[in-house]
């Protein structure tokens, strides 16, 4: 499977009338994940997340993709 | 500076409670004659209400201030008779540019769903909107306005709200069965009655400049994030009416407000941003800072809160005077009813929980716009600008990019005034959604959906042909006019002609049976404000009269 860049956040039984409406539901959230941490926190924050989204997406193809588009812009 | 816009000076008139040394009385009083104001005023008005709107000033707004007015406000002051002027006057854009440093990161073209009357939205100067507001609210003569009436005083009690006013003659009492306060997000009114509004101010600055440009320029919207001629700043560039521009400058908490609104400060920048060849003059120029928050209910007894009095937003996406337009929408056919003696005074209860809800959506909305224009972190920063980075290749990335998002109306899909669905429907035309528009054709030559709904309960059927209605069917429809609270049928049909007594409407491209998802026998019953209160497969009085007792508090 190759990795998915089109826009694909839902949410299970939650209904969303604007088109708008999942993403910023969710990058609201990733920035609420970081409120009052420090840098060094968040970094630690952000490879967590990046560890357990990794384990579930467990295609390392795909992991391997994103990582070099992840890298590419750094 | 420059001006492309006369100011109005409207005529102070000596009241007649001073010329007659009396107390006045008006069953309505509106304080505020500011977009919400106005539109609340002459909403009551077309509903038969003798109406008083007080204000403190005799000009419309001064500077372009609010200039996006979204498609559901169009809808609203077309309900209101004064839609088209604006329309035409107003700039429609669909093309956006993101630009991200050096470079345009992505594009988008609105390209807006066809077959609907109004535009997405359309830039205008707000001195304009109001000033097309008094001309409509002129036409009507139950409905006075008096400038250079100021409030200082209110004492609000069980039956009425008894008002001091002052004017160039000296104070006069008012009193009023009901007093909508519609005098802004300071409101004096608010203040006055010792209530509180509450929620967070937000720690920057922004500057304001309308320009004129001497030389064409694209008619799109432009934002960048942190641009060169602007290092680690917002800017947002947008066409008004006139050939006048209105930018916003980013400029952070620390700056100095009055320093920056000086020309010499203001030209250099514009300079860097347009490049120095291009020709422009200033025509106005305002730093403002901004809060979200809101009060906790919109209806104290006899005094009702509308627009920035009750609700405050921050500017990215326009949904401050877009919101208190909507407020008046969904406010006045309810007091209609409460002062008609059709609906307990509970029914005031809805408004305040509908637009609390309405106002709790804009806030959340626009404080997202505001946490991704100007990040509160470096972490926050960091994703914002990994978005941008990613957003020029990847569709994903593009649709989390949020420079401000258009101002919709809300889905009241929770509120208490709608019947469940009993039934199965596609689509998004639930109980509580504001009404999609549609073509259509109608015997006194509508075209459009929601130019044939609103200001009265209505109920839609659906057959093919209107012609083959049934007989009993066709009685029954007629009979929800004789009701206290008169339910108008409409016969929705692809082909043929109702019987007689009642309206057809025919479905010009189908669009209505496509949104509303209708098959023979479906029955929507819509509310005075083009909302759904109600839909089912078949038409039953019953369940009919049972949902509107349930919109209005009747049951």
């Amino acid at each position: 499977m190759a990795l998915n860049t089109q826009p694909n956040l839902h949410e299970p039984g939650k209904r969303h009338f604007r088109a708008f409406s999942p993403g910023d539901d969710f990058y609201e959230a990733l920035i609420e994940t970081h409120r009052e941490l420090t840098d060094e926190q968040s970094a630690m924050v952000n490879a967590r997340l990046i560890l357990l989204l990794a384990n579930h997406i467990g295609d390392i193809s795909v992991l391997r993709e994103a990582m070099q588009i992840a890298r590419e812009g750094a | 500076m420059l001006s492309t816009f006369q100011y109005p000076k409207f005529d102070y008139v000596r009241p007649p409670e001073i010329a007659e040394g009396r107390d006045g009385h008006c069953p309505v009083v509106i304080v505020g004659a500011g977009p919400v104001g106005l539109s609340a005023a002459i909403d009551l008005a077309q509903q038969g209400l003798r109406v008083l709107l007080l204000d403190n000033d005799d000009t419309v707004s001064i500077g372009s201030r609010g200039v996006c007015y979204a498609k559901r406000t169009l809808e609203v002051l077309d309900r209101l008779g004064c839609a088209e002027e604006m329309v035409q006057k107003g700039v429609s854009w669909n093309v956006g540019r993101t630009f991200f440093r050096e470079e345009e990161v992505f594009n988008f073209n609105l390209c807006p769903e066809p077959d609907h009357h109004r535009p997405g939205m359309i830039n205008l100067q707000q001195y304009y909107l109001e000033d097309d507001l008094i001309k409509r609210a002129r036409l009507l003569p139950n409905l006075e306005i008096r400038f250079r009436n100021n409030v200082i005083g209110v004492t609000p009690d069980a039956e009425q709200a008894t008002l001091r006013v002052e004017t160039p003659d000296g104070a006069y009492t008012l009193s009023a069965d009901w007093l909508i306060v519609a005098d802004g997000a300071r409101s004096p009114i608010r203040t006055m009655l010792g209530l509180d509004i509450d929620g967070k101010i937000f720690m920057d600055r922004f500057l304001i400049a309308d320009v004129v440009m001497k030389a064409d320029f694209p008619t799109e919207r432009w934002f960048w994030f942190d641009p060169p001629f602007h290092r680690n700043q917002s800017v947002l560039l947008h066409r008004q009416a006139d050939n006048v521009f209105r930018i916003d400058f980013q400029l952070g908490w620390n700056a100095d407000p009055e320093e920056e609104k000086k020309p010499e400060n203001v030209i250099p920048r514009i300079k860097a941003m347009l490049g120095d060849d291009r020709e422009f003059e200033l025509e106005w120029v305002s730093v403002y800072t901004f809060q979200c928050r809101r009060m906790n209910r919109f209806n104290h007894g006899r005094v009702l809160f509308v627009g920035d009095a009750a609700h405050q937003v921050s500017p990215f996406g326009a949904r401050g005077a877009n919101s208190g337009i909507q407020d008046t929408d969904n406010l006045v056919w309810k007091l209609k009813l409460v002062m008609d003696g059709k609906a307990p005074a509970t029914l005031l209860d809805t408004y305040s929980d509908e637009r609390c809800y309405a106002a709790d959506e804009n806030i959340m909305n626009s404080t997202r716009s505001t946490d991704f224009i100007t990040p509160k972190s470096a972490v926050s920063k960091t994703f914002r600008n990994a978005v941008l980075g990613l957003a020029e290749q990847f569709p994903f990335a593009r649709a989390l990019v949020n420079s401000g998002r258009l101002s919709v109306p809300s889905f009241l899909a929770d509120s208490r005034l709608n019947t469940a669905d009993s039934d199965v429907f596609a689509g998004n035309m639930i109980p509580g959604a504001p009404m999609d528009d549609a073509p259509i054709a109608t015997a006194d030559g509508t075209q459009w959906l929601l130019g044939a709904v609103g200001n009265r309960f209505q109920l839609l059927h659906y057959v093919p042909d209107a012609g083959a209605l049934d007989a009993a069917s066709a009685q029954a429809l007629r009979g929800l006019i004789d009701a206290p609270i008169a339910v108008e049928a409409i016969v929705v049909a692809e082909r043929g002609t109702a019987p007689a007594g009642l309206t057809t409407l025919i479905d010009a491209k189908g669009r209505v049976r496509e949104r509303y998802d209708l098959r023979e026998g479906t029955s929507y019953l819509v509310r005075p404000d083009q909302h759904v209160a109600a839909r089912w497969r078949a038409l039953d009085l019953a369940q009919v009269r049972a949902a509107v007792a349930r919109a209005t508090c009747n049951a």
